[in-house]
């Protein structure tokens, strides 16, 4: 064993900030000073304002932050003291008193910048595979009531409630079923699903062995989206890690269950996150959104019964087995109940997650815990819920996040992403993004959809030209209206809500100086 | 020691040259498969940089499925090139969250920097420039992906970088 231990994350966010060149120089000076130092590669913290951020444990045990670090901060800092947890520049202590991660609850994200993501051993130190064992003391139908009354509902976007679906698909004949996990994390403003899978992939594993353990499923699929290249190969190499030590394969951790999962790729459609379109992609054909019924719990993939859950419900389940659903249900607001991973994302302060309790305001969230804008400009809006989220203006900052309180205000929660814009942001062209984005990754399938993005678009151009400004609103919402009720799937039904928050709330953006800006480009 | 997974990056500059025999090769490492035409494609596009033409009716034939279908699952999804790329290939993100971090001024900055088009590949083959919806990058945007490699937080500095770079 090395004499000494840093933490240096290999979070995709980290990487982007140069966390890789931060280890190398590290790795580097270890090696040039002879020192024996065990360089972790860790998941993040979440508090990405502070990536590069490097821990240490000192002698004495204590596990102590520096960050940002820069590659050339690494030979000031050895000299410093670093490995014995000096103070210094770029000190932070014990990071899990920085305001914004004490704050936290963190059931699902316990581990995540903690452990060793690849280290099995760190990870049943840390809890891990106690929610299984339960599972397997308990038996199927006993693990699904668990996840039943923790109240746990499905953190994809819609909210469906996840013991319901693992019951149906229960209730299905004996046969070849499947757990198959959503990690196409399409929805700008979100990233949970890759740092957890980045930071603790194992988590996800014993949550889909639990699923399948519960249902009658021996196989499994992980459908994660190709622009996430540290995810896939931190889930190929714990699956890999877990079929060894007998986790995965027959005979699971000695019990009866058998189940073995695998990695799947997409390929660039945003489409491909909505659940019977991933269905089709799987199976290896273009990703058209399945009318329902059947439902994917009773024909889902290759036609079998299929559990669909997104990467954070799956994650979700082995703190809810280990700790009981009490401990879960126990927080939260209203019909949401347990912990919700937010996202903090944009023109932000404090940008990174944070998990806590439904209930926080999306005021507290923007203005206390992410600080406002990073620009020091003010907050203007906000999108909530990815690219088919609505845009909240500041006089909404009282609402609950919690699924009912945004559906009263013609808003969702989706994924928990929240995007920050300040006030130089043009209404207008957001308006006009979400129509773009819904007519390029439209699946074509229904004609609300494919023609009516293209034509929103186009008018709104109009306005924004100044042409004809008030008849030209009147067919933008028509369309909107159109889309909301003719589309197959929330592609086409919901991109009217960032068109129309935008022109509810901030009708002023909306062909400004009309009409004499016409012959302005 | 240091611990923790690489991510595998496409070996630029070092794909094949395009073989009936190594397509064939690629297909039958995939049969075993459930649903093999996604990675298959995958492979071929890691191998060759592409998905040639050719591929599509070994791949039809292995899989018992019509040309049309390989043909029209290959065109649905953005991920897969019909020819190969330029010899750099630079993804900006210009989905919402980093249009908030300045997005659009970066965008515009890169493309001028490169003297390519977005969706293009510039006339001399040295680089390919395409628009990307989120690289999960969302809390340090704005985000770039350059020939596998992420960047948040694009500023001035980072855009000379990514210039320098593909101009070697
Ligand atoms: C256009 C579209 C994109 C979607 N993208 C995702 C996604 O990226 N990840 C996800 O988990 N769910 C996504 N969903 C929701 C899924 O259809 C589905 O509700 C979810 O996978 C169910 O899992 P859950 O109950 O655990 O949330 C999307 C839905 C639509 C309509
Ligand atoms: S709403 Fe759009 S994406 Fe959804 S099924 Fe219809 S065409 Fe396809
Ligand atoms: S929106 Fe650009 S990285 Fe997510």
């Amino acid at each position: 064993m090395s004499a000494h231990k840093i933490y240096v994350p290999g979070d995709a966010a980290a990487v982007a900030l140069g966390a890789d060149k931060v280890a190398q120089a590290f790795a580097d000076a270890f090696k040039a000073k002879g020192l024996d130092v065990q360089i972790v590669r860790n998941g993040s913290r979440g508090m990405h304002w502070l990536e590069p951020l490097v821990e240490v444990v000192t002698p004495f045990g204590r596990r102590v932050g520096y960050g940002p670090v820069n590659p050339k901060d690494v030979g000031p800092l050895l000299e410093a003291g670093l490995l014995e947890g000096q103070s210094a520049s770029l000190y932070l202590g014990n990071v899990e008193k920085i305001p914004f991660f004490a704050k936290q609850q963190r059931f699902t994200f316990a581990r995540c910048g903690i452990v060793d993501p690849l280290s099995l051993d760190d990870y049943k130190a840390h809890d891990g595979y106690k929610g299984l064992a339960r599972a397997i003391e308990l038996g199927g139908p006993a693990t699904v009531e668990e996840v039943f009354d923790s109240g746990l509902r499905g953190r994809g976007g819609a909210g469906f409630p996840t013991g319901i679906k693992w019951r149906t698909v229960a209730q299905t004949p004996p046969q070849q079923k499947y757990i198959v996990c959503n990690a196409d994390e399409g929805d700008s403003g979100t990233f949970a699903d890759r740092m957890i899978m980045e930071g603790d992939p194992f988590t996800l594993i014993e949550g889909m062995t639990i699923a399948g353990l519960a249902v009658g499923a021996t196989k499994g699929y992980v459908y994660c989206r190709s622009e996430y290249p540290h995810a896939i190969a931190a889930m190929n190499g714990a699956i890999k890690i877990a079929r060894k030590a007998g986790y995965l394969g027959q005979r699971i951790a000695g019990s009866d269950y058998d189940f073995d999962m695998e990695v799947r790729v997409g390929a660039g459609a945003y489409v491909c996150g909505e659940e019977t379109s991933l269905l089709e992609s799987l199976e290896g054909r273009r990703g058209l959104v399945r009318a329902k019924p059947p439902l994917p719990a009773h024909k889902g993939l290759f036609g079998r019964p299929t559990v669909i859950n997104n990467v954070v419900s799956l994650c979700s389940v082995p703190f809810i087995l280990a700790n009981g659903a009490k401990t879960y249900s126990d927080v939260g607001f209203g019909r949401s109940r347990g912990t919700m991973p937010i996202q903090l994302a944009g023109n932000v302060k404090y940008g990174g997650l944070f998990e806590c309790a439904f209930g926080i305001t999306l005021g507290e969230l923007v203005e206390e815990v992410g600080g406002g804008t990073f620009t020091g400009r003010p907050v203007r809006a906000v999108q909530v819920g990815g690219p088919l989220g609505a845009y909240f203006p500041t006089s909404l900052f009282d609402t609950e996040f919690d699924y009912e309180a945004f559906a009263k205000k013609d808003g969702l929660i989706g994924h928990g992403g929240i995007v920050i814009f300040d006030d130089t942001v043009d209404m207008a062209r957001q308006a006009r993004f979400a129509m773009e984005f819904c007519g390029v990754e439209s699946c074509g399938k229904c004609t609300p959809c494919r023609i009516g993005a293209v034509r929103g678009v186009e008018t709104l151009d109009k306005v924004i030209a100044g042409q004809d400004r008030e008849r030209n609103l009147q067919v933008v919402e028509d369309l909107c209206h159109t889309m909301k009720l003719g589309s197959l799937c929330a592609l086409g039904g919901f991109t009217p809500y960032p068109v129309m928050s935008a022109i509810t709330h901030f009708p002023e953006d909306f062909g400004r100086g009309a009409p004499l800006s016409v012959a302005a480009e | 020691m240091t611990t923790g997974y690489a991510a595998t990056s496409a070996a630029r500059g070092r794909y094949e040259a395009w073989t009936p025999a190594r397509g064939t090769e690629i297909i039958a490492d995939h049969l075993a498969m459930e649903g093999a035409t996604l990675p298959i494609l995958h492979a071929m596009q890691e191998t060759f940089g592409y998905v040639p033409q050719d591929a599509v009716p070994l791949i039809a034939d292995a899989l018992n499925l019509s040309r049309a279908e390989v043909h029209g699952t290959m065109t649905f999804y953005h991920d897969f090139r019909h020819e190969p790329a330029g010899k750099h290939v630079v993804k900006v993100c210009v989905a919402e969250a980093c249009q908030a971090a300045g997005g659009h001024v970066t965008s515009a900055q890169v493309s001028k920097a490169l003297d390519c088009a977005f969706g293009e590949t510039r006339p001399d083959g040295q680089v390919t420039l395409e628009p990307i919806y989120c690289l999960g990058l969302c809390s340090c945007s704005p985000s770039a992906m350059v020939n596998g490699r992420l960047i948040g937080r694009l500023d001035d500095e980072a855009i000379e970088e990514i210039a320098a770079e593909c101009r070697s």
